[in-house]
């Protein structure tokens, strides 16, 4: 008789998420920090417009 | 201020969308590798952020190139934007490999020949955004960053090869891997699917963020020409 033995792939899950928490993590603060740089440069452009104008 | 561009609104959404198809791809669609278990799945990043880091440190070394035949700073900002996106990029190839390995090769890091060159790329770059700042005249400036570049790049085929000329623990996914590979697999039709649409969704992704950062760049220098303007 036989007994076949089915080894479950071991639990790494927690490995994966963490991977996955972090990857996504970097790539949202990367896209925030180009639209607070963006808005920045908007806002300096606007003031300096200004200044040129009152010039 | 200039508007946005349309197209680059659309490929906005269309990034936003590749990369939650391609999350879904990889988390549910593919199956879980037999060995390995469910950590087997962060590989369809970890590639796919290394393919388009490597892809923005070789377009910044075409960008040197381009800067120093022209002398057109335009080129310049195109160079910094595709190492700042490639840096982010390869950051997280770098962390999603370590946490890869912790549990197949029971450690965060070894000073394994791809880890090691892969190390030293993303510290030259680093150190590229370090010694540009120290450097007042645009055009000096830009010229260091174009030879800097280019001698860097050179970095990108040794991090390619280094799986496939050294003795390596790291598995090598499309070709020979060396004797010594642990954590290597054979790719499932599923799992081939994740992959290349994981390759496919980033390269969108990369252009994406590579358009959006070369306007910010744009903009950053006509706001400091301005500023120079008023002050006089």
């Amino acid at each position: 008789m036989f007994f076949f033995q089915f080894q479950a792939p071991p639990d790494t899950s927690g490995y994966m998420i963490a991977g996955y928490a972090i990857a996504f993590g970097v790539m949202f603060i990367y896209v925030v920090s180009l639209f607070i740089r963006y808005r920045n440069l908007n806002r300096d452009m606007s003031m300096f417009e200004e200044m040129d104008k009152d010039k | 201020m200039q508007a946005k561009p349309s197209t680059l609104k659309v490929l906005d959404v269309v990034s936003l969308i590749l990369l939650g198809v391609s999350a879904y791809l990889a988390l549910v669609f593919a199956p879980t590798e037999a060995v390995m278990g469910e950590v087997q799945r962060v590989f369809y990043f970890h590639v796919a952020t290394a393919w388009v880091g490597m892809l923005g440190f070789i377009a910044a070394g075409v960008s040197g190139i381009i800067y120093l035949r022209t002398g057109d700073l335009k080129w310049d900002r195109v160079e910094m934007a595709a190492v700042e996106i490639s840096l982010v990029f390869f950051f997280i190839t770098i962390v999603l490999g370590s946490i890869w390995a912790r549990p197949v090769w029971n450690t965060w890091w070894t000073w394994d020949p791809r880890l090691t060159t892969a190390a030293i790329t993303e510290l030259i770059y680093i150190a590229y955004f370090m010694l540009r700042q120290g450097i007042e005249d645009p055009d000096r400036r830009a010229r260091f960053g174009a030879v800097y570049t280019l001698i860097g790049a050179v970095s990108v085929p040794i991090t390619f090869m280094a799986i496939r000329l050294f003795r390596t623990i790291h598995p090598v996914v499309i070709g020979t891997e060396s004797a010594e590979a642990q954590g290597g697999f054979n790719m499932t039709g599923d799992m081939r699917i994740a992959f290349f649409f994981a390759l496919f969704a980033f390269t969108v992704i990369f252009i994406d963020l590579f358009w959006n950062r070369i306007r910010m760049g744009t903009l950053a220098d006509k706001v400091e020409q301005l500023k120079l303007k008023v002050m006089q």
